[in-house]
């Protein structure tokens, strides 16, 4: 009796809200807009019944999704998504791994530290990290002030409002999701393979190919999906620092649903968004799965 | 091979330069005097002046605390017993959907979870304000909890409780005399991670909320999508100086708590 409390009491929670609402969101996008509150056809009425189930089978249809199909904004909001999402990964990686590295190279004392120092950005108001560039790229900005100043440039680069915003923004707010997993792989890798390597004729940057990258690319793969899962969905760097230039598909299905008040393509977004997540999410369970079984 | 080369301390300089500096600028900028947000023009604290005197903002801010406090609370409890049935419930009817949905709001992207929520709140004609925010906010967070409480009760001793059980204790006892003690640095931890998340979060609450609540985030989101505003600036300010305390205190706390565990664990075996 106790143990039936303790499972259902979490469980119909989420099924009320998380699956139901889920289900809701399929099923507009099957729907038909309309000039109503709530904007869209069929109702399912329950007072009709069995005939009112009836019709409200009849009248969904997949209009939604062919509508999606036909209009290349959406095609073109999806690929960018993905393709921003791919090129400010890799950008993460690339800056995270060297920080990742010093850290699990640095004496012992110092690392309780630095690692208080990854995550405390992580706590900070996301919205307010974003935020925070507005005002270095900016036009007049602190960038371009300084730029001026050291006399590199005599005109101000426009910087914000541009794709190249939103990497900066993405490599900025993501940075610790990767630096950890990098920092939890290499910290527990033995630094005797190094030396060995090294006895036995390896230059540091063979080494560094040949032993560090292998071991740590657990750290790489989980850092990796971290940041791309996320940013694929991601609607307040776009909108804050890409300005009219960036599409990203949570801009759209935003805009769609606040702007044009089109709740049923609005649902047909969401439903491509997360199937375009799955594979991704798959995979990155996988490979959690494998991790913990090589732990273990 | 613990050495510092001049690669890593080049590589950790510069990584925790572009991790500070922009948050560094945003707190200088916020005691600028000018209304032009990037040229200086002397040092004030006016805009934290203005910023108080704004009751929208300390209205949005109150709705916001109340909204983390109430909703991360019912997520710890919701989470923690869904990490308690994951781990110890054994196998019941629809185990595996109940796993995926303990996972799937933690790879969800913000604005699916808040779209789908709103259309169930319209669907079912709950007004939407604080109420609506708080059911949001609990539903993701408890997933958040979870994941950080299952992961401290998968690496506890299981024999403790059943030496509990065994001397008599009830399972309710059990949980409540060993268990709960053990795993309360997680449960702690989750409490803290949802509480933040709520008070950081935009996109959900802006489809949740109604016009009679508005949090905080949702309130600096209609101010700077104009650009960058000095009021901002303080307020920014004031919020990550909380966060930094809290945190920082938090992970003193842990460290001690660690080594006295440590100690106690080193006197147990002794005996």
């Amino acid at each position: 009796m106790r143990r039936a409390v303790l499972i259902l009491t979490p469980y119909l929670w989420l099924l009320a809200l998380f699956l139901v609402p889920f289900i809701i969101v399929l099923k507009i996008s099957l729907s038909d807009t309309a000039l109503a509150i709530p904007p869209y056809t069929p109702t399912l009425d329950f007072a009709a019944g069995w005939q009112g189930f009836k019709d409200f089978l009849g009248a969904l249809d997949l209009e939604n999704f062919t509508f999606l199909s036909t209009d290349d904004l959406y095609w073109k909001a999806y690929l960018s998504s993905v393709r921003i999402a791919l090129i400010a990964t890799m950008l993460t990686l690339l800056v995270g791994y060297p920080i990742a590295y010093g850290m699990a190279r640095a004496p012992e004392h110092w690392r309780a530290t630095l690692m208080l120092l990854v995550i405390l950005p992580f706590w900070t108001s996301f919205l307010i990290r974003v935020y925070s560039w507005m005002g270095i790229l900016s036009g007049e900005g602190y960038l371009n002030q300084f730029l001026l100043w050291t006399g590199l440039i005599s005109e101000p680069l426009t910087i914000l409002n541009t794709p190249v915003a939103v990497y900066i923004g993405i490599v900025y707010t993501y940075l610790p999701f990767m630096i950890l997993p990098i920092y939890a792989a290499l910290e527990r890798m033995d630094g005797s393979l190094l030396e060995a390597a090294e006895d036995l004729g390896c230059s540091r940057v063979t080494a560094f190919w040949l032993i560090t990258i292998p071991l740590s690319k657990n750290g790489i793969i989980a850092g990796c999906f971290l940041v791309f899962i996320p940013t694929i969905g991601e609607f307040v760097i776009p909108s804050l620092l890409g300005g009219s230039q960036t599409l990203m598909i949570g801009k759209v299905l935003w805009e769609e649903f606040f702007n044009n008040r089109d709740w049923p393509v609005a649902s047909a977004v969401a439903v491509i968004l997360l199937l375009i997540l799955i594979i991704p999410i798959i995979l990155f369970q996988r490979n959690e799965q494998k991790q913990r079984e090589a732990d273990g | 091979m613990r050495r510092l080369t001049w690669f890593n301390v080049t590589s950790l300089t510069l990584g925790f330069a572009f991790l500070y500096l922009p948050m560094v600028l945003l707190i200088v900028y916020s005691f600028n005097e000018s209304k032009l947000v990037t040229v200086w023009a002397g040092f004030s604290t006016k805009w934290y002046g203005t910023l108080l005197r704004n009751e929208a903002f300390l209205d949005a801010a109150w709705v916001t605390v109340q909204v983390a406090f109430v909703s991360s609370s019912i997520a710890t409890v919701l989470g923690t017993m869904a990490a308690y049935v994951m781990v110890r419930g054994g196998r019941f009817l629809g185990r595996t959907l109940f796993s995926g949905m303990i996972y799937a709001p933690l790879v969800m992207p913000e604005v699916i979870t808040g779209l789908s929520l709103l259309l169930l709140f319209i669907g079912i004609g709950l007004d939407r304000g604080i109420l609506t925010i708080i059911l949001a906010h609990t539903t993701f967070s408890m997933c958040y909890v979870s994941v950080v409480v299952s992961s401290r009760l998968v690496s506890f001793d299981r024999s403790l409780e059943e030496a509990a059980l065994d001397l008599g204790c009830s399972p309710m006892q059990a949980f409540r005399l060993v268990t709960l003690p053990i795993i309360a640095p997680a449960v702690i931890s989750g409490w803290l991670l949802a509480f933040t998340l709520s008070l950081d979060d935009l996109v959900i609450a802006s489809f949740t909320a109604g016009p009679s609540a508005t949090t905080l985030p949702i309130k600096i989101w209609s101010s700077i999508r104009l650009g960058v505003s000095p009021e901002i600036n303080a307020l920014s300010t004031i919020l990550i100086a909380v966060v930094s305390v809290g945190v920082i205190t938090a992970s003193i706390i842990t460290k001690r708590s660690a080594l006295r565990q440590q100690a106690e664990e080193r006197a147990a075996e002794r005996l």
